[in-house]
């Protein structure tokens, strides 16, 4: 334990490390100084992350917290500066640092021709320290240090191209979202100070089978603590996540560059809602009505985002649509109790979305920066090795396995055991367990749609690209070679709107279809510094369910967890999870305090009945039916019948403009939200202040004094030591009656 | 030695000096002005270094007053000094601002120098003063008089003043006319003027109900809350830089100073029955001005404005009359200070090369300024309430503090958090981000090493406070807990 304490430490403080050299000497420092500390240390950090779960899973480390400073100590309300690893934070660890060390290296192709370099690096590094802050914190603060922490390198990121008006845009659309969930994570995060009186996780949890019914009065009415509680925390993971009405800002965060899409927008920040919402299973568990909304907020969110997905022509856009809906499939999972298979889905799921995110990267810059698929097509000879994993991918989110065999790539164990879980739900009497169950089967079937519509249309069929558009994106390029992040105005404009071209760089460019070079211009792979992250993360998404599925949701998983995730008795889980709410019996409640009550971490998980082996056959089956159903239908679309999903979309049904138009939140939210602050805004100043305000106040009493005297004409223009004076003999006036009032 | 009347009087040496340099030489002459400066920053640095000997020698576990200074003064009177844990942190807030003001103004004040100086100098004394004073009518002296400098410094400095500086007065005059006739009241009543004596006072309840209204007409117009807050964006976007810097660092503090040294511990049964007339004001003030500020076209004004919505948070914690409030009220009232004083200071770069606060005159500043663009951006999120800055701090202690008095106002309190984004970060993406456009910037330079001087005590200061904001509770705490145990008390809780 001493030991993983040292490792730890370095784990966390290593990226700051690298960010702090980056951002402040990146402009004295080579850039490729920059690079090598920011990409070395994060390599250190997963080297070292691999260890610390390799003891975890296998070497019987237990559970621990470092506390290196104070924070906040006032009264009760007490937070540390520290590291709590358990199993939650173990899985994060290699999660986030795996991740963020490929984004590193791959970035050095991606990004080489970008004259900001140490600024970038220096804020992935950032990044990703506030992360590891986020998901070690042993209290509310630190926690609420890295929630916003990741914000603020996600702003920066998205917004890195700074003269990108749409950039600029979105990276503000995404923090005032994300604020909007801050706000009622904030509220959860005081309810929670008030009802406990403390904000140490490993002190709250033991109280809360004993408060389960506690009611408490918020906003003039009265609530169950825990479904209060629980309910305003999820709008903060709402916003991170980008869940349903708090979804609009992801798509959006495309704009940044797509290594950061990949790190933060895929594989680690967006998943930080899930991770918050099962590392406060001992609350949720006790909270069956803040369940219900998070479950029916994943599973819509799944539906919608697919529903999206299905119609964008922007790359990066699906996969960002994708993503969203992934992160519904994690969400059900938390809420109807399984947040073992929301875990495991967090993990696969980093590895194959980060996967497709940088693939889609690769085949960016192989094309000149065209993010449009609409002018993608045959790409399979030019990009082989990319080809290879957007398929290994795509076959990894589609979740395709040979169910009796035990058997498939990373997503058949995972969304599976999800879609499994929620029948299980769907089995206790609980309707929303239906619900869940339906749109995750269904959803399965539109994820495999667009996931191979993507990879058919991208690699597949007859070229929609002419050598000429490459030439002329090319030039273009070099055109701003020395200002790479310029908003490419002269084509932007005849591009669709929603293509969002990204400046790219390339460091072969010279030899793979330099300038004057022979020939028509071809797409071309990239670089190895790109191909090997590519490779690496193929790996896992082939092998990460495999390998660890007896671990994260299997027979071996209350080893694993040792704790961390609380599931409350089945007997109580279906009473709690009913639609009337019904309190825990006291027997309950009184083992679950006891239970909680022996470590400082809560009571080990209680085995739930295995939930795989006993679903019957159909269940099992049907989702990969589904799956199997979304790829019929894209390839008999985009291969067999090439060109139809073009005649499909020119029809444009009032289905598919709705879904095209991503349901018309933007819309909406536009002609609301910002029209009603721009209003009230004006509202406030022109007409309370100068108004109201100063014309009753000031004003007025200077308009009265002009009418009064003919010395008015002398106070608005006169000079300013007259006020000066008055204001002294005023004072000195007052001041001698005083004397003069107390002696008396 | 008294430690507090040499740091509240040792600027008038620096005053002194000045005056004896004019009285030499001719008053545009190169070297006196010159000369006015050095000795005028000397004479501050050597004012803030003694601050810290106070604070350091200041013993936390006391939550009564120390340093205390008395002595038999006119008319009856004493002259009594002394600070404790709420005090002693804004003489040194003070102190520490001032050197820096007076650097800021080292090129862009031309006329009159050495009389700036001396009215930052007199100023200096008059602000130490308000906050080491322990006698009732020494106080008022040095808080009203405190606005004499700062009035002057707006109308002989500043833009178009004649406007702002009446504004200005009307408003204070106001409320320190209603202030004066409460103390009056409560010395003739009580026959002692010592601020230690009537906080241990027990005033009949319908007595601290007048009492308490006259001091609130006076504090709230200092912070300001809403509606009495007009004369601020007026007076900053008249004044000069370094007057701006004074006003929001520290001035406006002398409200929310005001309102935990006498309200609270002297009218306590007033103060729980005023609670939700205040948190009403507090919440219409975040929400108000933040939209407000959404909407200005004018760098400083939109900052002004958001110098009230963060005061807003500053009242609500005080009156919430718990732990976590009032300690996140004085936290957000020191980290105001240092972030707000940041804010105007970065206006002021800008300001000193082009001579415009229209936000539409500029854009893409960050092609030409990177540096200057990330100190912008770092303050930027200190005034967002981003964790690891100070701004936070203050913001969810004052919110969580609030919490307990009153749900409603936390909840809508909390909504602030949104808004401040929705304006800071507009503000930074249309002067910072886009294609550098306006001609007139194509030469505009980054910050240069004595800019960079400036920020640098400034950027510690917020970063520091944001991770360890403990340093100051440390300080705080044992005179906070004893306040709010008087206070409890008193209302029966």
């Amino acid at each position: 334990m001493e030991n993983a304490a040292v490792l730890v430490t370095v784990i966390l403080f290593g990226p700051l490390l690298g960010a702090i050299t980056a951002g402040l000497f990146g402009r004295v420092i080579p850039s490729k100084v920059s690079q090598a500390v920011t990409t070395g240390l994060l390599f250190l950090s997963a080297i070292l992350s691999w260890v610390v779960f390799s003891q975890w899973t296998w070497g019987g480390l237990e559970p621990f917290t470092v506390t290196y400073a104070p924070f906040i100590h006032v009264g009760d309300f007490i937070s540390n500066w520290s590291f709590r690893l358990d199993g939650l934070s173990a899985v994060m660890l290699v999660v986030v640092t795996t991740v963020s060390s490929l984004v590193h290296l791959y970035s050095w192709g991606y990004m080489a021709e970008d004259p900001h370099k140490p600024r970038f690096f220096a804020y992935l590094s950032l990044f990703t320290f506030a992360m590891l802050a986020l998901i070690s914190a042993a209290d509310f603060m630190q926690l609420f240090f890295g929630w916003e922490g990741v914000g603020l390198a996600s702003y920066l990121l998205i917004g890195f191209w700074f003269k990108k008006p749409t950039a600029n845009a979105a990276s503000i659309k995404a923090f005032v979202v994300n604020r909007v969930g801050d706000f009622g994570f904030a509220l959860g995060i005081m309810t929670v100070f008030w009802a406990f009186g403390t904000i140490q996780f490993a002190e709250i949890f033991p109280q809360i089978a004993a408060n389960a019914d506690r009611s408490w009065e918020f906003i003039g009415r009265d609530w169950r603590l825990m479904d209060l509680a629980c309910g305003l925390l999820f709008i903060g993971a709402m916003g991170k996540s980008a869940q349903f009405f708090l979804h609009t800002w992801l798509p959006d965060a495309m704009e940044g560059p797509t290594p950061v899409s990949a790190l933060i927008h895929a594989a680690t920040m967006v998943t930080a809602g899930v991770y918050m919402v099962c590392l406060l299973s001992p609350m949720f568990e006790y909270a069956p009505v803040a369940k219900n909304i998070v479950t029916v907020i994943g599973a819509v969110t799944a539906l919608f985002a697919a529903t999206v997905g299905l119609t964008q022509n922007d790359i990066k856009r699906v996969i960002a649509y994708s993503t969203c809906s992934q992160l519904g499939y994690m969400f059900f999972a938390a809420g109807v109790g399984a947040y073992q298979a929301a875990m495991f889905h967090l993990f696969t799921h980093a590895f194959f979305k980060a996967l497709l995110f940088l693939g889609a990267g690769s085949v960016i810059h192989g094309m000149a920066h065209e993010q449009d698929m609409r002018r993608y097509g045959a790409l399979t000879k030019y990009l082989p090795v990319t080809y290879a994993v957007m398929t290994i991918g795509t076959i990894a989110i589609t979740g395709l396995g040979i169910p009796f065999l035990d058997w498939g790539f990373a997503g058949f164990y995972s969304k599976d055991a999800i879609i499994h879980a929620a029948y299980e739900g769907a089995q206790a009497g609980h309707a929303i367990g239906w619900f869940a169950f339906i749109i995750g089967v269904l959803v399965a079937g539109l994820t495999a749609f667009y996931s191979w519509r993507l990879a058919f249309f991208t690699f597949n069929g007859h070229a929609r690209w002419t050598s000429e558009d490459l030439e002329h994106h090319w030039h273009n390029r070099d055109h701003h070679a020395d200002d790479a992040h310029g908003a490419h105005s002269d084509h932007a404009s005849d591009a669709q709107h929603e293509t969002h071209d990204e400046p790219l760089a390339s460091d072969d460019h010279a030899h793979g279809h330099g300038h004057g070079h022979h020939g028509p211009a071809l797409p071309h792979e990239s670089p190895w510094s790109m191909r090997i992250p590519l490779i690496v993360l193929s790996i896992g998404a082939i092998a990460a369910g495999f390998a660890f599925h007896h671990q994260f949701i299997g027979d071996e998983k209350a080893e694993f967890w040792k704790g961390a995730i609380y599931n409350a008795p089945v007997e109580h889980h279906g009473a709690a999870a009913g639609a009337h709410a019904a309190p825990a019996g006291p027997d309950h409640a009184t083992t679950d305090a006891a239970q909680h009550a022996a470590g400082p971490i809560p009571a080990p998980a209680v085995e739930q009945p295995a939930e795989e082996h006993h679903a019957p056959v159909w269940v099992i089956l049907a989702p990969l039916v589904a799956s199997v159903l979304g790829l019929v239908v894209a390839a008999y679309v985009y291969l067999l019948r090439e060109g139809l999903g073009a005649r499909l979309a020119a029809r444009g049904g009032p289905l598919y403009v709705f879904f095209y138009n991503k349901w018309f939140f933007d819309e909406l939210y536009q002609a609301t939200f910002v029209r009603a602050a721009k209003f009230l805004g004006d509202l406030f100043w022109k007409g309370g202040d100068q108004k109201i305000i100063d014309g009753l106040g000031p004003d007025g009493v200077s308009a009265l004094s002009v009418k009064v005297g003919k010395g008015a004409g002398r106070l608005q223009s006169g000079y300013v030591y007259h006020y000066a004076f008055v204001m002294l003999l005023g004072v000195a006036g007052l001041l001698t009656y005083a004397l003069w009032a107390w002696n008396a | 030695m008294p430690l507090l009347s040499l740091i509240t009087y040792a600027p008038l040496i620096g005053v002194a000096g000045i005056l004896a340099l004019r009285l030499m030489g001719r008053p545009e002459d190169a070297k006196v002005v010159s000369a006015s400066k050095w000795i005028a920053f000397v004479t501050t640095l050597a004012t803030f270094a003694l601050s810290v000997l106070l604070v350091l020698q200041y013993d936390p576990s006391n939550p009564g007053f120390q340093f205390v200074e008395e002595a038999p003064w006119f008319a009856g009177l004493s002259y009594r000094m002394g600070v404790d844990g709420i005090s002693v942190l804004f003489v040194l807030l003070t102190a520490f601002l001032m050197p820096l003001c007076i650097a800021a103004s080292w090129t862009s004040i031309e006329k009159r120098v050495p009389e700036y100086m001396i009215a930052f100098l007199v100023l200096e004394t008059l602000v130490i003063g308000v906050f080491c004073a322990l006698d009732l009518v020494l106080f008022y002296i040095f808080f009203e008089f405190g606005l004499v400098p700062m009035f002057l410094i707006i109308g002989i400095w500043g833009g178009r003043r004649v406007y702002a500086a009446f504004k200005f007065f009307l408003y204070t005059l106001l409320g320190s006319v209603l202030m004066l006739a409460a103390i009056l009241y409560m010395i003739a009543t009580t026959g002692t003027a010592s601020i230690p004596e009537l906080m241990a006072y027990d005033f009949p309840g319908g007595v601290q109900t007048w009492l308490w209204l006259a001091f609130f007409a006076s504090f709230a117009v200092k912070m300001p809350m809403w509606p009495v807050h007009t004369w601020l964006p007026d007076a900053h976007v008249e004044a000069p830089t370094a007057g701006s810097v004074i006003l929001a660092g520290i001035l406006l503090k002398m409200g929310g100073y005001g309102f935990m040294r006498f309200s609270l511990p002297m009218f306590p049964n007033a103060s729980e029955l005023f609670a939700p007339l205040v948190f009403a004001m507090s919440v219409i003030a975040v929400i108000y001005t933040s939209l407000v500020a959404f909407r200005q076209t004018d760098i400083k004004k939109l900052i002004a404005y958001s110098s009230v919505a963060h005061m807003g948070f500053v009242t609500m914690g005080i009156f919430s009359g718990n732990a976590a409030g009032e300690q996140g009220a004085l936290f957000q009232m020191i980290s105001h200070g240092v972030i707000s004083g940041a804010l105007f200071l970065c206006v002021g770069v800008v300001y000193d090369r082009m001579h415009t606060r229209e936000i539409a005159f500029y854009g893409g500043l960050v092609n030409r300024m990177p540096w200057y663009a990330a100190v912008f951006m770092l303050f930027t999120m200190g005034n967002v309430g981003l964790p690891g800055t100070s701004g936070f701090v203050g913001e969810i202690l004052t919110m969580t503090g609030a919490y307990q008095a009153s749900t409603w106002t936390a909840f809508l309190a909390a909504t602030g958090v949104i808004l401040s984004a929705v304006y800071a970060l507009t503000l930074y993406r249309r002067v910072m981000f886009g294609e550098l456009t306006n001609p007139k910037l194509a030469a505009i330079t980054d910050l240069d090493w004595r800019e960079v001087a400036i920020f640098a005590p400034l950027i510690v200061s917020t970063l520091y406070l944001g991770v360890q904001p403990n340093i100051v509770f440390n300080l705080t705490a044992a005179s906070v807990d004893q306040l709010v145990a008087v206070y409890q008390a008193a209302i029966g809780g």
